[in-house]
């Protein structure tokens, strides 16, 4: 099981983030380092979300977006790595269409925004094979 | 051509944390597959089940998606960059709701359901997505009937038209028997028939910028089988402002385009054509005339496209306009490029919401250029004129095609186009009443020699089409 350690503020930003947008799902990035040990995020990215049709339920990132948002990354010595996002009225665990779209070895952070408030903070990982979400420790730093 | 390969971090654990790679490849397709063959690990994560590239994964050659190029067979040069990005995606629980099919439904779609590509998940698809068809005519006609067979969960369609006796030639949603009917009711009953499960939505109106995005709103996917430019264009503004894929198709004569607008990042159709022909210029089907089955294999090419976008499956026409020629039997295809100065689906978009699009077509709501009351005279009035033995010289403006059908006696046949340079076949001392189809062309005609100093021409009000209905029956209209 992996860990991913966040400082308590930029937590707080992402609840703020879902809170904001509800009753739409928002999106962004975790920029931060990792190794041996797991991954460290050091600052958030908000993405727009790009979906029009189901923004209350589905979010798109899309890669002009990651693009640009990589190459600033690389500019300040940082890697994307992770994706958060919320799920407004709805758990904080992945859905079946989350994992279809998964990529690996990213962190999934969930934020669960019931009637507008945010609620529980989950992170998650991609199995190996693709076939689940494995729970991702969250460290608070 | 030796390339470099950009690695994403989340990549990097396959490739020995490496961060860029060196790959040797005459195109993207040679260079991915030389990168997974090398690194088999990646494959499963860059690949689906089926070897298509997985729908999130996007490869980008010097900053251009290769989608917009030539997609696998994107040519490269020496010292082309190679990035492959992620688009991130995810949601809360199923949008659609949760379906099954039920076994007389297995059995029915047991030809799809069969196939890797569809499957029972495919089928689901089918069976929860939305799909709105403009128009149920020539277009509409093989939409909706292969839409339904397949089983799409609803079907949305716009239809203000009653069915014409001309239309049977071509839309085969229609029959003898609905010749009259509205052709939502003719539409709604032949597609239950075929497949009474399909949630039939019929919108007995014309498609307007007042209640586009309202009725577009409720689809995943919207199929323009439309005939004119200003709707053309009003689909497409309301598909890029709602971010819905455009399935478009349109024919002519013997020759018809289709391509996918309104996905993301991709060119819309104000990318293809940032601006609408003069009017009048591009004759419609009733004016230019079309092969009936043409709408048949261009909208069988739509509603493919549409079943496409639903399973995921496949490269949809997305960015690349395929040119169909039934006379030569061929299909061609155009790379298409988003206009970075697009007025709706770029970043420096002007258009923000539905405008007048037939004002913008250059159609006014007053027919344009109207004669002057007394260059015109009444199908009755030149019946009475010609009984009582006035000279008249009848000057017939059509295409020989259309005289061949009818015409009225004692005519001259000058087709409009061949009137300049036949001026002296005329006399201006002579009466001369010109006519054409429904009086159009023939204004023009009028106007033309007006303009040549000819004073005594008129044109036959209504056309032969008028002569059919005030004088002589006999005469056949098309």
């Amino acid at each position: 099981m992996t860990a991913l350690s966040i400082p308590a503020g930029l937590l707080d930003r992402i609840r703020s983030h879902g809170r904001d947008a509800y009753p739409l799902e928002c999106c962004g990035l975790l920029l931060g380092r990792a190794d041996a040990n797991g991954k460290l995020v050091i600052d958030l990215r908000p993405m727009q979300n790009s979906r029009e049709d189901t923004p209350e339920r589905r979010y798109l990132i899309v890669p002009e977006d990651i693009l640009e948002a990589e190459k600033e990354a690389r500019e300040q010595g940082v890697d994307i790595v992770g994706v958060y996002h919320s799920h407004p009225d709805h758990p904080a665990r992945p859905s079946e269409f989350d994992r279809e779209h998964a990529v690996p070895w990213y962190s999934y952070i969930i934020v669960s925004v019931e009637k507008g408030r945010p609620q529980d903070l989950t992170s998650w990982v991609l199995r190996e094979d693709r076939s689940a979400f494995d729970s991702e420790e969250l460290h608070a730093v | 051509m030796s390339v470099t390969v950009h690695i994403p971090t989340p990549l990097r654990q396959y490739v020995g944390q490496a961060e860029t790679l060196k790959i040797e490849g005459k195109t993207v397709g040679d260079a991915l597959h030389k990168l997974t063959s090398q690194y088999p690990d990646l494959k499963k994560h860059l690949y689906s089940e089926d070897g298509n590239l997985r729908s999130f994964i996007n490869i980008y050659v010097n900053d251009e998606d290769v989608r917009y190029l030539e997609r696998n067979k994107t040519p490269l040069k020496e010292s082309d960059e190679i990035r492959i990005i992620p688009s991130i995606a995810g949601g809360s629980a199923a949008v659609a709701p949760h379906v099954e099919l039920r076994p007389d439904e297995i059995l029915r779609y047991s030809r799809h359901l069969i196939m890797p590509e569809v499957g029972m998940e495919g089928q689901l698809k089918l069976k929860a997505a939305r799909v709105l068809t403009i128009g149920a005519g020539g277009l509409g006609s093989p939409l909706a009937l292969y839409l339904t067979a397949a089983g799409v969960g609803k079907l949305g369609i716009v239809d203000f038209d009653v069915v014409d006796l001309t239309n049977l030639q071509r839309q085969i949603l229609h029959s003898t028997e609905t010749v009259g009917k509205p052709k939502l009711e003719s539409a709604r009953d032949r597609l239950k028939a075929l497949n009474p499960d399909v949630q039939m939505e019929l919108y007995d109106a014309k498609l307007t910028s007042e209640n586009a995005l309202e009725i577009l709103k409720d689809y995943d996917i919207v199929a323009d089988g439309t005939d004119n430019f200003p709707t053309r264009y009003l689909v497409n503004d309301a598909c890029v402002l709602l971010g819905k894929p455009n399935v478009y198709g349109s024919i002519f004569r013997f020759e018809g385009q289709a391509s996918v607008f309104g996905m993301p990042g991709a060119p819309c159709y104000r990318c293809l054509y940032p601006e609408p022909p003069p009017p009048g210029l591009v004759p419609s089907c009733a004016e230019g005339g079309v092969l009936g089955i043409l709408p048949g294999i261009i909208g069988v090419i739509q509603a493919t496209e549409v079943v496409k976008l639903i399973l995921g499956k496949g490269e949809p026409l997305v960015g690349r306009l395929l040119l169909f020629d039934a006379l030569r039997m061929s299909f061609r295809e155009l790379k298409l490029r988003r206009d970075p100065k697009c007025p709706i689906c770029s970043e420096h978009r002007t258009i923000h919401k539905l405008i007048d699009y037939n004002q913008f077509c250059g159609i006014s709501p007053q027919p344009q250029e109207k004669l002057p009351s007394d260059w015109e005279i009444d199908p009755v009035e030149l019946k009475d004129l010609l009984d009582k033995s006035e000279r008249i010289f009848l000057l017939d403006v059509r295409e020989p095609q259309e005289w061949q059908i009818c015409r009225i006696p004692g005519a001259h046949l000058i087709p409009l186009g061949q009137l300049p340079a036949n001026m002296n076949q005329l006399n201006s001392a002579d009466n001369i009443v010109a006519y054409c189809r429904s009086g159009v062309r023939s204004g023009k005609a009028v106007d033309l020699l007006r303009k040549s100093g000819f004073q005594k021409i008129k044109n036959l009000k209504g056309g032969i089409l008028g002569w059919a209905d005030k004088v002589d029956p006999a005469v056949p209209k098309y």
